[in-house]
């Protein structure tokens, strides 16, 4: 992942072999994800018993069949493809901060633009993981390896999602694996290995977004689904909810002390929070408009979404909860108070991507099913199966992230770097010094 | 952090096993699941990359598992489509009663799980004079024919341009030469995009292992038909191809009390779906969506 390692040595380790330079910095890559203060410990913990939570109910999933959940044949994609559909969202808001990093060479963005690649990683975990779990056979799963299996490439639009998925999230490794490591053997890093594969991912970044918007576009027996409007909705409330949660991380990192930046990559964030969230607002209106004021086939799924159908309207205070933060986020982030304070900001952003969490979460996947294709209704609430499982995917891709930022932060800010190693024994514990989330020395 | 070395230690080995305790129990059910399978099923190759001795094998070797699970013999055989034959189906809506005879036997020739009275066949209560589903009840529950009603029976509708075909990521589930789209259950991944895709309604996801008890069980069995699926996977009507290509009629035609249900080759000048589709104004459920589909509805007016 991390490109050729070079032969140039430094001063400190003169006759160091560049493997076992790498194998060190892994060794202390590890000893930082597992060392730190209490509060990161804390932090861990947590995590990691809901992830286990979560195993343990995907366990049981797999073992009594798919029955535990409230999926059916009638809606049979619920909580775990909404999460899939918001995760690959919150992937591709990420490259909001590599294009401004790259290609406008916002010097700024360009301190931080590692973290917006960390996101990116974390949150195609996050994907690939619901995707997983939504599997009635993930023995199987094999069987969609190219080659190996019976890969049905180009015509099937998932067997498209996994290709850009899985390459998108390779993109990102190798640029963040590449960089890290250069930054760690205090080296400048050469172009040609990383730009190159930053613009492809800047396109990737779309791609994905738009591929999984085809998966639902594309079926032409859901009218919920089947509108032109759909893959555009999908970029721009990825590029609230992206930079929505870029925002609230860069103020943890900043209250952490474990790097320092300008405020820049803030604020060219909410500039972009603040066109994209209106936007979304009016593509709504202009949704709701078509299906409302024609009626048709259409309207069914929308008149259900919005205001129930024949009595059945559990979807009401889901997505009405959606509107609400969405049209709060918008509000607030209009509010002169929001650019001088942040916690006016982070309000905005909670808002932003809980509403946007809602309405791709639930609000787009399950009215696509209802009223069914012979116009039965029958609805669909997530169980508690469903939601222990959804949190133990969002709990592995917090972990992901919280030790891919702790690693790539301690490089970045210069505490961990071959120099360091040189002089200083890195001791097995982990050197309180270097421990990221929190500054303790 | 002014924990001395040893406290720190001892906290971390605490730690350590409580997580491992914790882990163990975690990992329990997936640990059952996979114990549960088989490697052999699970290294299959496709079933259009199988010869047919390994085909032959995983024959006898389903055969064998049923009777150990269930204790009865059962014949599984892989009739392949005929040449010269292109299925073709049609329903009479005139003298379709709505009585759910063809759902019932559907249920029972397929091997259906008993639980949730599953059958690849959904009977429609339509409004006199009106063509919109909206209107239509699938869960209607009083003598029929009601005045005022027709009933519309949908089941997989065979289409020759078939979404739930494009869709799968790995071809579990393909069209075959005379017209019948099936799936192979030993190869289904279960994402049920094509429960998604499926315009019709016509694909049902096994949610849990199909209970059948076992003098209930039909022993003549299609690999690709109504064999017993397993968990998790996706299944759905194939013309019961287990006797269709035999030369036997569909169970739930021989079922229907009316006649209302046609089937046939549409190769053969002289068969009955023939007949119906020179004579009969047909026409076929959400034809704008371009999915051609090999069922055909029509008045006898
Ligand atoms: S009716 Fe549905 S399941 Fe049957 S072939 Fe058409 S799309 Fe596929
Ligand atoms: S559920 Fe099975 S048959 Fe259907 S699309 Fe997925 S893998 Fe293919």
């Amino acid at each position: 992942m991390t490109g050729p390692a070079d032969t140039t040595s430094l001063p400190e380790s003169p006759a160091q072999p560049p493997a076992l330079t790498y194998l060190r910095f892994l060794r202390r890559a590890l000893g930082l994800a597992f060392s730190g203060s209490w509060r990161f410990y804390a932090w861990m913990i947590v995590l990691t018993a809901i992830a286990l939570v979560g195993l343990h109910a995907w366990g049981t999933q797999l073992r009594h069949g798919m029955a535990v959940t409230d999926l059916s044949d009638h809606v049979s994609w619920g909580l775990y493809i909404g999460n899939f559909t918001f995760g690959v969202g919150l992937a591709a808001g990420a490259v909001l901060m590599v294009i401004p990093a790259y290609l406008y060479d916002d010097h700024d963005m360009h301190d931080v633009v590692i973290i917006g690649e960390i996101v990116a990683i974390a949150a195609i975990v996050v994907c690939l993981g619901f995707v997983i779990v939504d599997m009635g056979r993930p023995d199987r799963l094999w069987h969609i390896l190219p080659w190996i299996g019976r890969f049905h490439w180009p015509v099937s639009m998932l067997a498209w999602d996994v290709l850009v998925l899985n390459g998108y999230l390779l993109l990102n490794l190798h640029i963040t694996g590449y960089l890290i490591y250069q930054r760690y053997l205090q080296k400048a890093p050469r172009r040609r290995w990383y730009r190159p594969f930053v613009f492809l991912a800047i396109g990737w970044a779309i791609s994905i977004h738009t591929v999984t918007a085809f998966l639902y576009q594309g079926l032409g027996g859901r009218p919920f689904w089947s509108s032109a409007l759909l893959a555009p909705r999908f970029i721009t409330t990825a590029f609230i909810s992206g930079p929505a949660f870029v925002i609230v991380l860069l103020e943890v990192v900043r209250r952490a002390r474990v790097l320092r930046f300008g405020d820049g990559p803030t604020t060219t964030l909410t500039r972009i929070m603040r066109i994209t969230v209106l936007l979304n607002l009016f593509m709504l209106v202009s949704e709701l408009f078509t299906a409302l004021y024609a009626g048709g086939a259409h309207a069914a799924s929308v008149r259900y979404l919005f205001f129930g159908l024949h009595g059945h309207h559990a979807l009401l205070p889901y997505i009405w909860t959606a509107v609400v933060l969405n049209v709060a986020s918008a509000i607030l982030l209009h509010l002169p108070q929001s650019r001088d304070d942040k916690r006016w900001l982070l309000a905005a952003c909670g808002c932003a991507f809980v509403g946007v969490y809602i309405e791709k979460g639930i609000g787009l996947i399950v009215p696509g099913f209802i009223p069914s294709t012979l116009h039965e209704l029958v609805e669909y609430t997530p169980t508690f199966v469903e939601w222990k499982i959804s949190a133990g995917i969002w709990a592995v891709g917090l972990i992901t992230l919280t030790v891919a930022l702790r690693i790539g932060l301690a490089v970045w800010s210069g505490r961990m770097s071959e120099r360091s190693a040189g002089t200083q024994t890195a001791s097995p514990s982990g050197a309180p010094e270097h421990a990221g989330a929190q500054s303790v020395g | 952090m002014t924990a001395g070395p040893t406290r720190r230690v001892a906290l971390k080995v605490l730690g350590g096993t409580l997580g491992a305790g914790a882990f163990a129990y975690a990992a329990r059910p997936l640990a059952q699941w996979t114990a549960e399978l088989s490697l052999e099923e699970t290294l299959r190759r496709h079933y259009k990359e199988l010869s047919a001795e390994e085909l032959a094998q995983i024959l006898r070797r389903l055969e064998e598992e049923t009777k150990k699970t269930h204790g009865v013999d059962v014949q599984i055989r892989d009739l392949p489509a005929q040449e010269g034959v292109s299925f073709g189906y049609a329903l009479n809506l005139s003298m379709c009663i709505g009585c759910r005879k063809c759902a019932e036997a559907c249920h029972h020739e397929n091997n259906h799980d008993r639980r949730t009275n599953n059958s690849y066949i959904r009977v429609l209560e339509m409004e006199q004079g009106s063509f919109d589903m909206e209107r239509g009840k699938v869960d209607y529950d009083h003598a029929v024919p009601a005045p005022g009603k027709y009933y519309m029976p949908v089941q997989c509708h065979q289409c020759d341009n078939a979404p739930c075909v494009t869709v799968c990521p790995v071809e579990a589930t393909w069209k075959e030469k005379d017209g019948i789209v099936v799936v192979d259950y030993d190869w289904c991944i279960g994402c049920r995009y094509c429960e998604a895709a499926c315009p019709y309604h016509a694909r049902r996801f096994n949610w849990t292992a199909p209970e059948i008890p076992p003098e209930e069980m039909n022993p003549d069995q299609g690999y690709l038909s109504n064999r017993l699926r397993p968990q998790g996977v996706v299944e759905k009507c194939t013309f019961c191809l287990h006797r269709t290509r035999a030369g036997r009629l569909p169970a739930c035609l021989e079922a229907c009390p009316t006649g209302a249900r046609v089937f046939g080759n549409l190769l053969d000048p002289d068969s009955p779906i023939r007949w119906v589709l020179d004579n009969k104004r047909v026409y076929v459920l959400k034809e704008e969506l371009g999915t051609r589909p090999r069922f055909f509805y029509f008045f006898d007016v």
